[in-house]
């Protein structure tokens, strides 16, 4: 494994929801764009403020859902008209309204699962593993009750003190490196 | 920690609205997630929570005995006999797949109707539901008489060239049911991964850090993820609302399509998905009420919770009471057929008419009159029995529709009569064990308040408008 060097980014760390937007908007504004805010819960201030609208779960939702809705109705269509057709009281092997009911459930079977796991792919879950979890304050608060901004190091403006100074006008509670 | 009802305070009641408040004033993020991660997390459990489980479990032993036998012996160890032959097995299946639908309707009708009250109901009705789906799944599994072949209910290829029949509703009923099941796992396991993580961070114990840390997939609260978990919640719950429709229509048609005076009427759908609704609230009643209780809970499910889940089951309630008056109105007057008019004089007033009064007793008779009363509705007592008595309505109505209906068929030559046995009685109570002993294992290992979603209810979660102003000049 190659050995990493240097630091993933720094952390601030924000009492209230307030404070990470009003950062967040700042430091967008002076330019930074590899950044992530962490939220106990959904805050979608957030996420405008990090100019991220765009998301594809309702298209996996949508796909899934149609795959499932073919593949119900197709397999029905196959195995009563082709495979296995039964006379059931004379009615047409080709029993379409009986076969939407199945379809029906596996159009929402289909649509669900892929909701599920394209959300958690997307995420790029599971991921045990990641740079803000070596923070010694990040595990105290980022799932219960502080909001953290990280300005990545990857962002071409990045440089230690200047982003440093940078966070520490917003007033943070901390602003700690955060090790790769 | 509160040890007393907070029933007079004051200050549980909204001066705006006149109604109580949906969370006691004076919490915060840090109070809240303390609240609900100390119940999990706690060296101390309770010797209730222990007595309690090894309970459920005796009970649930009944459950192990009496399949075993069955399995043994076969279903002729049950009461079902000819014309009878649906007997507890199907009664049972239906009343706790009705049971479940409750969960699903929290969980997503009421996020799509933006009812901000169910996030602290929402994770232990939905458990409920995936709880209850597993009891009722175990009927259809044990009753097929070779249960070791009950894969060959689903379609898949094989050497015998055999496939299901698509146009019975036992074969809808199994898609149905699968789809309810895995889609109950999928949303309820979406909705933890966020507590999941917070569990990991506040969790003392290696093994349990390292078990939360693998289950919450490494969630970490990432804004962009949190924007897609939203999005995916929200679509999981527009997905779920039809779905839980259309399962319990998919049960009723097992009956309304079978041509059986009793059986066969348009009503049994929207009539069976409302009669789910009432039973499924009684059910989240009867949970809620002790867990408040024993585990200090009051300032999160409040007062308001169950004034309103009382308010649900008044209403659904009511079209269930509809349910019934049109099926005596169809079969009196408006079928004009001598055998609709028999099987409902029958099911009156017929030697097992006894079933038939104890369901309007129950379901209707006490709860309707009764649920119109403020003061009952927040009287946790009073609420608590009378869950009890909805659910045990709502068992005789699948008892008196499934029974009643069967027993006296069209040629008084082959009437018969049904009695359950003891195996039958065994394996029903034997479910309501396993249902307890896997709630109880719930309770102590899985935070059952949603706290991510608890804490989007408190005053400082508002992003103030100033703050995003100021910044964007």
């Amino acid at each position: 494994m190659p050995v990493k060097e240097g630091i993933y980014g720094l952390l601030a760390e924000f009492d209230t929801p307030s404070e990470l937007v009003k950062a967040t908007i700042a430091a967008r504004a002076a330019g930074y764009r590899r950044m992530e805010c962490y939220t106990p819960y959904p805050v979608e201030e957030a996420a405008e403020a990090l100019h991220f609208h765009k998301n594809y779960v309702s298209l996996l939702c949508l796909l899934g859902g149609i795959l499932g809705f073919l593949t119900a109705f197709l397999m029905q269509t196959w195995i009563s008209v082709w495979s296995y057709p039964l006379n059931i009281a004379g009615r047409p092997t080709y029993s379409w309204p009986a076969f939407m009911i199945p379809a029906y459930e596996w159009t929402i079977l289909f649509a669900g699962l892929s909701t599920a796991f394209g959300m958690i792919a997307l995420n790029g879950l599971p991921q045990v593993y990641h740079p803000p979890f070596n923070a010694p304050n990040f595990r105290n608060g980022a799932t219960s009750d502080k909001f953290f901004l990280c300005i990545e190091a990857t962002d071409p403006k990045f440089s230690a003190s200047e982003s440093r100074s940078l966070l520490e006008s917003f007033k943070p509670t901390s602003v700690v490196e955060v090790d790769l | 920690m509160a040890t007393k009802e907070p029933i007079h305070d004051p200050r549980m009641i909204d001066p705006k609205t006149g109604e109580y408040a949906v969370i006691a004033p004076g919490q915060t993020f840090t109070s809240v997630t303390e609240l609900i991660s100390r119940i999990v997390l706690t060296d101390n459990t309770p010797l209730g929570w222990f007595f309690g489980l090894a309970f459920a479990g005796s009970v649930a032993m009944l459950l192990v005995v009496g399949v075993t036998w069955l399995f043994l012996k076969g279903v002729g160890i049950w009461g079902v006999t000819i014309p009878g032959a649906w007997g507890f097995a199907i009664i049972n299946f239906v009343w706790w797949i009705g049971i479940g639908h409750a969960g699903t309707l929290i969980s997503a009708i009421l996020l799509l109707f933006k009812q901000g009250w169910r996030n602290s109901i929402n994770r232990f009705a939905e458990a409920m539901t995936l709880f209850a789906v597993v009891c009722a799944g175990t009927f259809p599994l044990i009753h097929v008489g070779r249960p070791w072949l009950a894969y060959w209910l689903f379609p898949y290829p094989n050497t015998m060239n055999v496939w299901p029949q698509f146009r019975s509703p036992l074969c809808w009923d199994v898609f149905a049911v699968s789809t309810y099941a895995t889609i109950s796992v999928v949303f309820w396991y979406i909705g933890l991964i966020p507590d999941l993580g917070t569990m990991r961070d506040r969790a003392k114990s290696p093994i349990a850090q390292y078990l939360y840390g693998i289950f919450s997939l490494g969630w970490r609260g990432s804004t962009r993820h949190w924007i897609r978990y939203e999005t995916a919640s929200l679509l999981l719950a527009g997905l779920s609302t039809p779905l839980v429709l259309s399962v319990h229509t998919v049960i009723s048609f097992d009956f309304a399509v079978a041509a059986l005076p009793g059986w066969h009427t348009t009503i049994f759908p929207p009539y069976f998905v409302a009669g789910a609704i009432y039973s499924g609230f009684a059910m989240v009643l009867t949970l809620a009420i002790p867990i408040r209780k024993f585990y200090h809970l009051e300032s999160v499910i409040t007062l308001r919770h169950l004034d309103n889940m009382a308010k649900v089951m008044l209403g659904t309630g009511l079209i269930v009471a509809y349910g019934y008056a049109m099926e005596v109105f169809m079969s009196f007057y408006y079928s004009a057929s001598r055998w609709e008019y028999f099987m409902m004089w029958n099911r009156m007033f017929g030697p097992m008419g006894w079933g038939y009064w104890i369901l309007i007793l129950t379901n209707i008779a006490i709860p309707l009159t009764t649920l119109w009363s403020r003061k009952l509705r927040v009287n946790v007592t009073y609420l608590f029995i009378l869950s009890l008595i909805v659910n045990t309505g709502m068992w005789f109505e699948r008892f008196v529709i499934v029974v009643t209906s069967l027993y006296r068929d069209f040629l008084p030559s082959s009437w018969g009569t049904y009695k359950a046995t003891r195996w039958d009685y065994m394996i029903y109570i034997g479910t309501m064990g396993l249902f307890t002993a896997l709630f109880f294992l719930f309770i102590r290992f899985l935070p059952m308040i949603p706290m991510s979603e608890l804490r989007m209810m408190l005053p400082g979660t508002k992003v103030s408008t100033e703050a995003v102003a100021e910044a964007g000049d």
